[in-house]
């Protein structure tokens, strides 16, 4: 008997949450997706600020790629997409890239289906349907190299680095060696690690790209920020005792553990390769626990010292508080107190109680992001739009 | 005595307080004693684990985060005033 569970997709992948998700193509439709939410609060009903407005290659490469990513991610069960008609991201440009998704899916537009009250009643019908259709799917044994588990880490604080992100990796590496496959991102969170990650790379060609990327993300954050780029290490880091950018840097590369780094994947992109994988995706939450849940990502662990409740649609977001007064202050919310190392928890046994919520959330335990509906939704663009 | 200094590898010559280490107060951790910092150590700041030369790297999570600046004793308070970043100056 295996020890995980989870349910399967016809083109072979596994999930771990069974959801009916109600998605818009564009901003321009969000209230008709608050409708059916009110309506069918048990589908997974998500909004979000994209799908026109902006042109250049980049912008719509990601757009449509997380999009699609999203209707694929093996915890969808079946999707209703809601467009609008005369979007970028329309739903006949969308079809072509979701239909290897191999899951019930219905397709409205507002501008075909009598506009946004009778889409919105045709869509709730449809989401009825398909959440009955889909709620006796069984779960059946999965092993872990199905799974591909997301590391993120957000309002950091000094004990960051000291505590969540190290246990963080220690579950990552646990997990590698369980044949899961580990990802994370964050690029501008790797400034001044690039001795380090290269020198875990596979081979040559995954060492230049993991170059190139931090070379990208660094030259980027002083192109934008200018003077200001220094704050990348501010003040507040340095009175919380790191002194500099690559020490910084690596309390957050910590988090994926010390395995050979296999595969860097583009934002959103679908990785190959097992093991551990980078992201080239941006530091900021929101948007990159996006590029990972596009990226087939079931499951993810989320440290936090300052404190942030964020969760993630589709996605069991486990968060780890990095010291005992944000888990007690933050108590509904976080979900790992990972300060109980500073208390003498030696950092084995809380690398055990880690997985074994994991398996426990695996198997359909709610997070406490989940269980209190924190779901978040944007996602990263390159362009202001026109 | 209770662990108030945290050693993340076993390389580093580094270890983080757990909490602000009044001068001369004894540090310790799990297969380390026999040590006092020097002067006040704030919570989340390093504390060196041996005697580090000038010009010597400063070794966290197993890996060089930053250069001496300064002859540095066991004991002392490893930061800003004492090292400097391999890459992007202050």
């Amino acid at each position: 008997m295996s020890e995980i569970t989870g349910y399967e997709r016809k083109n072979g992948s596994l999930g771990i949450r069974n959801h009916v998700l109600v998605l818009p193509t564009v901003s321009c439709v969000g209230g008709v997706i608050n409708r059916i939410s009110r309506e069918v609060p048990e589908a997974l009903c998500v909004t979000h600020a994209h799908g026109c407005g902006r042109g250049g290659p980049r912008d719509l490469q990601i757009l449509f790629r997380v999009l699609a990513g999203l209707v694929q991610n093996p915890n969808v069960g079946g999707v209703i997409l809601i467009g609008l008609g005369c979007e970028l991201s329309n739903t006949k440009n969308l079809s072509p890239l979701i239909k290897g998704a191999a899951k019930p899916l219905e397709i409205f537009n507002v501008q075909e289906d009598g506009g946004s009250l009778q889409t919105a009643k045709k869509a709730v019908a449809a989401a009825r349907r398909m959440l009955a259709g889909i709620s006796n799917q069984p779960r059946v044994p999965i092993s872990w190299d199905n799974l591909l588990v997301s590391m993120e880490c957000g309002g950091s604080d000094a004990m960051s680095g000291v505590t969540a992100n190290v246990a963080m990796g220690a579950v990552a590496d646990w997990l590698v060696e369980k044949g899961a496959t580990v990802i994370f991102g964050e690029n501008t969170e790797m400034i001044g690690t690039a001795h380090v990650l290269t020198r875990r790379a596979k081979n040559e060609q995954v060492a230049r790209q993991i170059e190139e990327m931090i070379a990208r993300a660094e030259k980027l954050t002083k192109d934008v920020m200018g003077n200001l780029s220094s704050v990348v290490i501010s003040p507040g880091n340095m009175d919380g005792g790191m002194s500099t950018i690559a020490e910084k840097s690596m309390g957050c590369i910590v988090k994926g553990g010390t395995t050979a780094i296999n595969q860097v994947v583009d934002y959103g992109e679908i990785p190959t390769e097992k093991g551990l994988i980078l992201q080239d995706g941006p530091g900021y939450d929101g948007d990159s626990m996006a590029g990972l849940a596009a990226s087939g990502s079931q499951i993810m662990f989320f440290s936090t010292g300052r404190g942030t409740p964020a969760g993630f649609p589709a996605l069991p977001v486990i968060k780890v508080a990095s010291n005992s007064r944000i888990y007690q202050a933050m108590n509904d919310d976080m979900d790992i107190n990972a300060g109980s190392l500073v208390e003498g928890k030696p950092l084995g046994e809380l690398r055990a109680d880690m997985i074994d919520l994991m398996i426990r959330v695996i198997k359909g335990e709610k997070t406490k992001a989940e269980a209190n509906g924190m779901d978040v939704f944007t996602f990263m663009t390159v362009h202001p739009p026109f | 005595m209770k662990e108030n200094i945290l050693v993340i590898h076993p390389r580093d010559n580094v270890a983080v307080a757990l909490r602000t280490l009044a001068a001369e107060e004894p540090a310790t951790a799990k297969g380390i004693e026999g040590f006092s910092a020097l002067e006040e150590i704030p919570a989340s700041h390093k504390i060196a684990l041996k005697d580090i030369s000038a010009g010597e790297e400063i070794i966290k999570y197993g890996e060089t985060v930053a250069v001496s600046t300064r002859n540095i004793k066991k004991g002392e308070w490893v930061h800003t005033h004492n090292l400097e970043s391999q890459r992007w100056k202050k």
